[in-house]
């Protein structure tokens, strides 16, 4: 029996809902009958409108959808404007301020605190700026993921930015692939250093050469989410640039075609490749989806890989007043000797220009910031940034004469293109603050987290680089399982009361050999994780060997039996505001927090509807 | 009237009249999801409600925190049906899940 998420798609869904939404929108929040609100809500995801959790009803997330995660010229400035003026909630967060943006894991924008009212003027604003909200979330192409120098690395093998933008024109509220069983996530890697993290996603285009000709292998059926983690499967497809569209196109509706419709928990890519087999999908694509005659794959560079790996990175600086570069070639065309773990750092693009990656910490700026940064772009590069799947921005385009003097503005003090390993390494969902699946608090813990561990533990000078991926939950949006040390939220007692706890993986990351972290310690109390990071991090030093990376140290330690050994979990100097159950406040940070003084669901100027609830 | 029950945002909730009732992040006593005699069992997430006579019960996914055990379950009620309205099940009850010996 279809799912009532089924039916309501059958019903309304894809470009249709825009205008249904801009009615409610006039007519106000309180139009929405009360026995379609389920309805309306799911149909509004797919315009990147995603109800608040409870205690905040009335507000929605807002997600914008930059392909690539390019922000051209102009378009920072819009998005800042927009999140000042209408991404304000009835409270402060203690860190970031009463309005912020959120870069996501996905080279996407979230705001929050939306009025449903305000959604109009909001899309009227995006769109005139080339801006959407479209398939932002929903059963649907989300945004298209790769590279975020796509077209500017210098080492890149194949450019992927033509082939990622004709991606989003062309799925992008196209009725023949509006309704699909799942949310469809699609990478497009170009560069040699697997900067798409194309394992992730249900289907990844990553570089690859066949009999002279540079273009795509095709992977299908990956994601982390629900203890699920799969990598995406090797199909044996080359394609070349110019027929990518119909080979995505086709796998998109043999997903439509042939995804689970009946149950949503075994409804993504993953699982019906589970249960084919790469052949099966390969043979399917050919039979019934495509009319051209699929070439078998070419020869891949995943063995060159190195983003997001957890192997040692190469540093953060290849600018000239370095005195080095990172990136020598090595006698093999232009393959880099030693490619990156992140884009942070100031490095050259393929122009001679450069781009410096700034690290923005659990990937949320304040819009003071956010406007700051977009006028340092404007002043010194071309005004265009980037988002990278690591929550940083990049500021392209930067005449080296121009590089000192961005590298001096103070905002960069802040969001620093050579930080602290641990601030550096920081990832972060969105948490119990608004998200209605997240079990813990997460992005203002992980700031408390990094700014501890920075100043109380130190790694071995040759250890530049160390990811730590908080995850509320399973839904895996921080990609926990792809970090040095993966954090998921859970519960725990703790002097006899319930506490907010994270389970504790180790030595998980993408590159060459990709693998998911190995989860080590289970229900460790929030506060006692620090300690646990620290003592790790000690044990490390102590056990590794010569040059030994992380990664390398927990396989050869998993390898001795010896994991368990290696987390011990303690207090410290740290301390957690955030113990108590955040999902049962109605805003975690606000002064009166339980849900009996919740603030909405409100009319358009903010003042409490009563009686709703 | 009958009540419509159903889950939303891929099993954060349990939807009851289109209200947001119960969901992800709870912590239930319940019995026989695992080892213990009663499980603290956290619910990551709802993969079924359905109404069972009076009782709103849901199919869920969690792990006890007593002993660790990850599991999915059967229906577990959430809820009472009483006269048209929806009364919740208090949040400190014992819970039992629907189909064995006796419901809370």
């Amino acid at each position: 029996m279809p799912t009532d998420v089924e039916r309501w798609k059958s019903e309304t869904y894809g470009n249709e809902i825009r205008e249904h939404l801009l009615e409610f929108a006039e007519q106000g929040w309180e139009s929405i009958p009360e026995d379609e609100r389920d309805a309306w809500f799911e149909r509004f995801k797919w315009w990147g409108l995603y109800h608040q959790r409870a205690g905040q009803e009335s507000y929605f997330m807002m997600r914008i959808g930059t392909p690539n995660g390019v922000l051209e010229p102009g378009q920072l400035h819009v998005v800042a404007d927009i999140a000042d003026e209408y991404a304000r909630g009835p409270a402060e967060n203690p860190e970031f301020g009463a309005a912020y943006c959120d870069w996501t894991t996905r080279q996407s924008i979230q705001l929050h605190w939306i009025r449903l009212e305000d959604v109009p003027e909001i899309f009227e604003r995006l769109e005139a700026n080339g801006l959407s909200t479209q398939q932002a979330c929903g059963d649907s192409w989300r945004n298209v993921v790769g590279c975020p120098v796509a077209g500017k690395d210098r080492h890149e093998f194949v450019d992927a930015l033509p082939v990622a933008m004709d991606l989003h024109e062309t799925f992008k509220g196209n009725d023949d692939h509006t309704n699909l069983p799942r949310k469809w996530k699609v990478s497009v890697t170009g560069c040699r250093e697997g900067c798409g993290q194309g394992d992730i996603n249900d289907l990844a285009f990553e570089p690859a050469e066949k009999d002279g000709r540079r273009g795509f292998n095709v992977r299908v059926g990956g994601g982390l989410a629900r203890n699920e983690p799969r990598l995406a499967r090797d199909i044996d497809v080359f394609v070349e640039p110019d027929a990518v569209e119909a080979v995505a196109g086709g796998l998109s509706a043999l997903f439509r075609e042939y995804g689970d419709r009946e149950d949503r928990y075994a409804a993504r890519s993953k699982f019906l490749v589970d249960e084919w087999g790469a052949d099966e999908v390969r043979r399917v694509l050919q039979a019934e989806f495509v009319d051209r005659e699929l070439e078998t794959a070419g020869e891949d560079l995943r063995e060159e890989y190195t983003y997001n790996a957890g192997r040692v990175g190469s540093g953060t600086d290849d600018r000239p007043a370095g005195g080095h570069d990172d990136h020598p070639a090595d006698g093999h065309g232009d393959r880099p000797a030693g490619g990156h773990n992140d884009h942070v750092g100031v490095h050259e693009q393929a122009d001679g220009n450069y781009y410096v990656g700034v690290n923005v910490l659990v990937g949320r700026m304040g819009v003071e910031d956010v406007r700051e940064l977009a006028d340092l772009a404007a002043e010194y590069g071309s005004g265009e940034v980037r988002l990278t799947q690591r929550q940083n921005v990049l500021v392209t385009d930067v005449p080296e004469s121009e590089l000192d003097a961005l590298l001096a503005e103070p905002l960069l003090e802040d969001y620093s293109p050579d930080p602290n390993p641990f601030m550096r390494g920081s990832i972060a969902c969105t948490g119990t603050e608004f998200c209605s699946l997240s079990i813990v608090e997460t992005k203002n813990r992980q700031v408390r987290y990094a700014r501890w561990l920075a100043e109380n533990v130190d790694l071995p000078a040759d250890v530049s680089e160390f990811h730590v991926h908080l995850s509320g939950c399973t839904a895996s949006c921080a990609q926990p399982q792809i970090a040095d040390v993966s954090l998921r939220g859970m519960k725990t007692r703790k002097d006899g009361e319930p506490v907010e706890a994270l389970d504790i993986g180790l030595g998980g990351g993408l590159g060459a050999d990709p693998r998911f972290a190995e989860w080590v310690e289970q229900r460790v109390p929030a506060d006692e994780v620090p300690g646990a990071i620290a003592t790790l991090i000690d044990r490390f030093r102590e056990r590794r060997e010569d040059g030994e990376g992380f990664r390398a140290f927990i396989e050869r330690t998993e390898s001795e039996g010896d994991l368990e050994t290696l987390i011990e979990p303690s207090e410290t100097s740290y301390e957690d505001p955030y113990m108590h159950n955040t999902k049962t406040t109605w805003y975690p940070y606000a002064d009166e927090d339980g849900m009996d003084a919740s603030p909405a669901p409100a009319r358009a100027d903010g003042t409490p509807l009563a009686g709703d609830d | 009237m009958a009540l419509s029950v159903r889950t939303l945002d891929d099993g954060a909730w349990v939807s009851v009249a289109d209200e947001r009732r119960t969901g992800a992040s709870e912590l239930w006593r319940v019995t026989g999801v695992c080892g213990c005699p009663i499980a603290e069992f956290v619910v990551e997430g709802v993969t079924d409600v359905a109404v069972d006579g009076r009782t709103v019960a849901a199919e869920t996914y969690g792990r006890c925190i007593t002993c660790g055990r990850s599991t999915t379950t059967g229906p577990i009620p959430v809820g009472r049906v009483l006269e048209g309205r929806y009364e919740p099940i208090d949040r400190n009850a014992v819970r039992r899940p629907v189909g064995a010996s006796s419901t809370v």
